[in-house]
């Protein structure tokens, strides 16, 4: 790497620089290629929405970004920090990119209080007293701060989802990543996270969002990335991408899936 | 045509217009009768079992009531007392000669002046542990601070002697009885969850030479007997390092007994541990939380306590095999029980079953109530989760 790049990524200069910038990444399971030649740049403040068939490489490509998965070639870079293997500034960028996952993946030992405080407690090293501010702060956000004694059992799939939003928000995260949050939803409780991830795009959030939720790619997403078989097959605005879709199997997934 | 043979449906839509009453449950005849009727005599089957049992129990339980309290003999100075004779021509348990020997069961062959300091020992143990096993008590990092650190250095001080304080060395071959098993137990349980713990983690570890050694040191100790662990403990050990280092019988024993329960907690834990989701992994990581952090505030709370009534079956099993440290010479609980019984003063029939039943009560109420701890724990557990 060009080392004028390597030291103007370290100033202040590049605050302004791209959120998340994948170059050239290519990932293989064993002999599978499930990521092939992935380019994309996420501006700061960018709303982007990844969709595409089942098994396209859509959530490993986002789980790439905070090391959840290795990857064998390529560059990605977030919030200007290279992504190395090494342990110690995966875990710097861990904490600047928040993440929702599909199946929420509360602890379930810990209250909804407990769960939103861990990290900052731990990590940031910041007072519990503020952490629990800061906590009931995000848990207002989503419309649940009644909820902070409670465990998250008891808690519906909705309710559990916000939670783990605000969870991740606890964190202050410059970048926040939806893995599928809505796809293991009952469909009366989708409206509520879904509303909660608009609000927060509201708020000028960077957001990458795995969905299939195409009425909130109309509504919030700046881009739209259609991926089959590990590769980007098109990028466009949503206006366009839903409209006037130009790759043939861009056209194919979206007739199936707008047919619903 | 087809439609004027079909009967018509009353009617297809329905929309309710009021809403319906709310009724209470159905009444079932409640009563003892009805209780034995549904539980015991269900079916011809159960009905069955039912008589078995009670067949059994009254063929088990009198004679045992007869041989452990009607026809005991509670006092007396010695044989004499327990012998059958013309007023007792059926003789029971002998628990006079409990009541004689019982200090030596408590205290072993340990100085009559010195016990008193093994009766200290016998209150900071049951403090300590109560603070512990009291999950609300209060400070309770205070209690495991005291428990883990100041007791053992306590108990080394008070029970082994420290000559400054005006307490005399008592050697450990002068040890023995009840605190010696107290000991050997607490010492096995208190080292082998750490241990456990470590070795799990270490044969699930990504590093070939840490999985590598955790694996083979689990199977070695777990393919041998506790025996054969105890006498390497006793036997090679004083070979591995300086005759002037070589540490004292008890030690050696002790390492032996933590080595081997550590293997089978390192296999209890490593359960828990896989019954944890990868998402809980996932979403720890993804918070920043590197591998300790993950481990200690995320996975080993739920692990340990899925883990919680197969970690109280190895204390239990652990406990009782305490009573093999007599095979490298230490005097345990079970081994005063030995050496009393052959007391030519207390010669009788029935010394031995006497000295055999007091044992057995002995490790039964402590196995008993470890499993009734465990028990209330897990209830509270399945309380919490409920709530």
């Amino acid at each position: 790497m060009d080392e004028a790049v390597e030291n103007s990524r370290s100033t202040d200069a590049l605050a302004a620089s791209d959120a998340v910038e994948i170059i050239g990444l290519h990932k293989w399971f064993g002999d599978f290629h499930v990521l092939v030649d992935i380019n994309l740049r996420v501006a700061r403040g960018e709303r982007i929405v990844i969709c595409g068939p089942s098994g396209s490489g859509k959530s490993t490509l986002i789980r790439c970004v905070n090391a959840l998965e290795t990857y064998q070639r390529g560059e990605v870079i977030v919030d200007g920090v290279l992504l190395t293997h090494d342990l110690k500034r995966v875990d710097e960028i861990r904490r600047e990119v928040g993440m929702v996952f599909q199946q929420f993946n509360l602890f379930p030992h810990l209250t909804v209080m407990e769960n939103c405080t861990l990290a900052p407690i731990h990590v940031r090293k910041m007072p519990r007293k503020e952490a629990e501010a800061v906590a009931m702060h995000y848990l207002t956000r989503v419309r649940i701060p009644e909820q902070a004694q409670k465990y998250p059992a008891q808690l519906s799939g909705g309710q559990q989802q916000r939670v783990a939003i605000a969870r991740a928000l606890c964190m202050n995260p410059k970048i926040m990543m939806f893995d599928e949050p809505t796809s293991s939803l009952d469909p009366e409780m989708v409206k509520e996270v879904l509303d909660t991830m608009v609000a927060l795009a509201l708020d000028g959030m960077t957001m990458l969002v795995v969905t299939h939720e195409m009425g909130f790619a109309r509504q919030v997403a700046d881009r739209v990335v259609f991926m089959d078989e590990g590769q980007i097959i098109e990028i466009n605005e949503p206006e366009a991408f839903f409209s006037a879709p130009q790759h043939e199997r861009t056209r194919a997934f979206l007739g199936q899936i707008l047919a619903r | 045509m087809a439609q004027e043979t079909r009967p018509k449906p009353v009617s297809i839509a329905y929309v309710r217009t009021a809403p319906p009453a709310q009724v209470a449950p159905p009444m079932t005849a409640h009563g003892p009768l009805r209780w034995i009727k549904e539980n015991l005599f269900s079916s011809w089957f159960n009905g069955l079992l039912t008589l078995l049992v009670i067949a059994l129990l009254l063929w088990i339980v009198p004679p045992l009531l007869r041989f452990l309290v009607i026809d005991a003999v509670w006092s007396g100075a010695d044989r004499t007392a327990c012998l059958p004779s013309q007023e007792h021509p059926e003789v029971g348990a002998c628990w006079a000669f409990v009541r004689e020997w019982f200090s030596f069961f408590i205290y072993g062959p340990y100085p009559v002046d010195e016990r008193w300091r093994v009766d200290l020992f016998f209150v900071l143990l049951a403090f300590g542990t109560g603070w512990m096993l009291w999950l609300n008590a209060p400070r309770r990092d205070l209690g495991a601070l005291f428990f883990f650190v100041a007791l053992p250095i306590l108990t080394v001080l008070l029970l082994r002697g420290f000559p400054l304080l005006g307490l005399p060395i008592v050697d450990t071959t002068k040890w023995g009885g009840l605190f010696v098993t107290l000991i050997v137990a607490a010492v096995g349980i208190v080292v082998s969850l750490p241990i456990g713990v470590l070795l799990a983690l270490g044969r699930r570890s990504d590093m070939p030479a840490v999985k590598l050694v955790s694996t083979l040191f689990i199977e070695f100790v777990r393919g041998v007997p506790l025996i054969t662990v105890l006498f390497m403990a006793s036997v090679m050990l004083p070979l591995f390092v300086p005759p002037a280092l070589s540490p004292d019988k008890l030690v050696r024993a002790l390492i032996g007994i933590a080595l081997f329960s550590s293997a089978y907690m390192a296999e209890v834990v490593r359960a828990g541990l896989q019954s944890i989701p990868k998402g809980q992994y996932e979403a720890a990581q993804a918070l920043g939380l590197g591998y300790w952090r993950t481990l200690a505030l995320v996975v080993l709370p739920q692990a340990l306590t899925v883990t919680i009534p197969n970690i109280v079956n190895s204390f239990i099993a652990l406990f009782k095999d305490t009573t093999l440290v007599f095979i490298v010479g230490i005097f345990d609980f079970l081994r005063t029980i030995e050496i009393a019984r052959i007391d030519p003063r207390w010669a009788t029939p029935v010394t031995s079953f006497t000295g055999y039943a007091f044992a057995a009560l002995f490790y039964f109420v402590a196995c008993h109530l470890m499993s009734r701890y465990a028990r209330g724990i897990e209830r509270r557990r399945s309380a919490a989760e409920r709530r």
